[in-house]
């Protein structure tokens, strides 16, 4: 049954898409709608959005939703939507990624996005595998836990995404999981009209490769896991160090307010001596 | 600007700028930097955008969301950086987002020597990236043919959707040669023309007469799908034959059908030559200068220099060789471009100069081949 009152329908590509990639009971279609009431919230034109992705499960969100989106190359998101923002700068670009998209392949382009605080949101996925590939560890997956390229247990530390972010420069940064969607929503909604770079952590789950792997029951189980072992930041500060071991902590864990690059860059420009609107008549003149 | 003594990279920055580039991502890369150099500083003066990004597969992936994004895009390397960014050339190619890839090549493999000359990478513009693909690959041998053929390149890339090579080696990209900026100079567009019909009529992959969808610009009302994926008429993945065999075909036809607007060379061939020299880059100024000295010697020689090297022009080499009992390949390579011609014209008329040390081929190199030759 299609509802075609229901709010998200508009911003739904009906062509061709659906029914859409992820396994029944995968979280991303949960950002995916979250993502939705988000803009919707805020009342964008479809127009004025831009959805880039790179490459993994996360990297299928854009193609069901009715913006400009690009589905770019493993890593590269961030880079892509780079070069769009200083192109289009009036564009809300969001940038989807998993944690190893994000992280691994996609680490340095990650840090200086941040460093350069240009206008995008960055959301990351992060179910702590390579869920698309099969149930490779990635740079989140705990220590000790099981990958099918971890048969041993993971020795590699993980790297906490909203830490390095913050270090790197970011303006906005949040935590939230799927369970807490209302909550993604809105932290969402705070990236997307912050006007430098913003990070939006939503941890999510694998129950294909990694639960199953780790024996971590259903898609069901792993929702409750993220229900009980999370704490809002408020929560947390009543927490002793030991209880508050292992939880993930939600919330929004940096918010400033600091120049942002397209519009530094529109600076720039005018101290070059150029006035807006100008045509070049002559090369030689220049 | 009146005349001035003007080097290879400094020619390339004032044709992107010609040819309406408004957008330069980079990575420093001796011998390629120059070219970066200049546009951070006269790109922002005419409303362009310069960005030095973390890496070269950054800076064309960059390079790629700006034309998306509506700009005429440029970024330039060397060696390492070229082969960091085969990648996204694919994804370009695969996605028809039009974008200039400057490679002023050093003698490699991997650091090699960053500033001595090299035609090392000619079949890895055509063949580095992953998956069949046609490709344009343009090569200057001067300054002025630097400036023209970096506006060649932009045209033909927003022309055919398609990302387009810019192949230097470090001497046309380093020497200095007296130019002059064109005197009634007239600057292409910036801007991509307007879609003509309507968004909701708009197939971004569509079968269009001229093989080649006009290209809208995000976020100008004409919401669609990119994808590195096969995709359908409309952008969306697909994995079905009959939507894929259709967009291999037209991605070659929309090149082949125009081969006689790509194909750019040179040829100063009399009617009577024993011996033709096939060249490019700076390796058709030692072959001119060879020429010459072989004509004193009234040897029957001519030359062809090529200015694109992909598409290979089989049917001009052919034509041209048939008549010479040999053909000579100079490259400052272990011979690639050679391989091509030795299958046009079989392997037994091909001789190649071969250098690839760091030095380029001296002429008199070249004339003692053409003076051995007994016919």
């Amino acid at each position: 049954m299609i509802l075609k009152e229901h709010s998200a329908y508009e911003y739904l590509r009906h062509t061709k898409k659906f029914p859409n990639v992820w396994c029944s009971g995968c979280g991303i279609g949960i950002v995916m709608s979250a993502l939705i009431r988000a803009i919707d919230r805020i009342e964008l034109d479809k127009d004025d959005v831009a959805l880039v992705s790179g490459i993994g499960c996360s990297g299928r969100l854009p193609v069901y939703l009715d913006f400009n989106t690009m589905h770019t190359t493993h890593g590269r998101a961030l880079a892509f939507a780079t070069g769009l923002k200083m192109a289009k700068p009036h564009l809300k670009v969001i940038v989807v990624m998993g944690d190893g998209d994000a992280l691994a392949i996609g680490g340095n382009h990650f840090i200086h996005a941040a460093r350069r605080n240009i206008g995008l949101t960055a959301i990351v996925i992060n179910n702590s595998i390579y869920g698309m590939t099969g149930g490779q560890y990635s740079p989140t997956t705990p220590i000790e836990d099981l990958a099918s390229t971890a048969p041993y247990g993971n020795i590699e530390q993980p790297f906490p995404i909203c830490d390095l972010a913050i270090a790197a420069g970011a303006s906005f940064v949040a935590r939230s999981t799927v369970y807490h969607a209302v909550e993604l929503d809105r932290f969402l909604e705070k990236g997307i009209l912050k006007e430098g770079f913003s990070v939006i952590e939503a941890i999510s789950y694998c129950h294909t490769t990694y639960g199953r792997i780790n024996k971590l029951g259903s898609a069901v189980d792993m929702m409750r896991s993220l229900k009980e072992n999370s704490v809002s930041m408020k929560a947390a500060e009543k927490l002793n160090p030991e209880e508050r071991e292992g939880k993930i902590i939600r919330g929004i864990l940096c918010d400033l307010d600091k120049p942002e690059f397209t519009a530094l860059y529109d600076q720039l420009i005018e101290r070059a001596g150029y006035t807006k609107g100008a045509r070049l008549r002559s090369v030689r003149s220049l | 600007m009146a005349i001035k003594m003007m080097q290879g990279n400094e020619a390339i920055a004032w044709g992107a700028i010609t040819a309406g580039c408004r957008f330069f991502a980079g990575y420093p890369i001796t011998p390629s930097t120059e070219i970066a150099e200049i546009l951070s500083r006269e790109l922002p003066k005419i409303g362009g955008k310069f960005i030095q990004m973390e890496d070269e597969i950054a800076s064309l992936a960059a390079c790629i969301g700006a034309s998306v994004g509506g700009l005429k895009s440029m970024t330039a390397t060397s060696g390492p950086g070229f082969s960091l960014m085969q990648e996204n050339i694919g994804y370009a190619v695969m996605t028809e987002v039009p974008c200039v890839i400057v490679n002023v090549q050093r003698l490699g493999p991997s650091t090699g020597q960053p500033t001595s000359p090299s035609q090392g990478d000619v079949m890895q513009a055509r063949w580095g990236t992953h998956g069949d693909h046609p490709i344009i690959v343009l090569c200057p041998t001067s300054i002025p043919q630097a400036y023209q053929q970096t506006i060649y390149a932009f045209n033909f890339s927003e022309a055919y959707r398609t990302p387009v090579i810019l192949l230097l080696d470090e001497v046309v990209g380093h020497m200095r040669e007296k130019f002059e900026l064109p005197e009634e100079f007239d600057p292409g567009s910036p801007d991509r023309p307007t879609i003509p019909e309507p968004p909701e009529w708009y197939r971004p992959y569509g079968d269009t007469p001229s093989d080649v969808p006009p290209m809208a610009n995000f976020g100008e009302g004409y919401r669609y799908h990119i994808t590195g994926l096969f995709h359908d008429q409309m952008g969306y993945p697909t994995q079905r034959r009959d939507e894929i065999d259709p967009w291999i075909a037209r991605v070659n036809r929309k090149i082949e059908r125009n081969l006689y607007n790509i194909l750019l060379y040179e040829s100063d061939i009399p009617d009577q030559v024993d011996t033709l020299i096939i060249a490019y880059g700076v390796t058709a100024r030692s072959a001119s200068h060879a020429v010459k000295l072989a004509r004193l010697q009234d040897l029957h020689v001519g030359l062809l220099t090529l200015y694109t090297l992909w598409p290979f022009p089989e049917d001009l080499v052919e034509r041209l060789a048939a008549t010479a009992s040999r053909v000579i390949v100079p490259e400052l390579n272990q011979g690639q471009l050679a391989l091509e011609v030795e299958r046009v014209v079989g392997r037994d008329k091909v001789t190649r100069i071969n250098l690839a040390n760091g030095k380029l081929i001296p002429p008199p190199m070249i004339l003692n081949v053409i003076a051995d030759h007994k016919p």
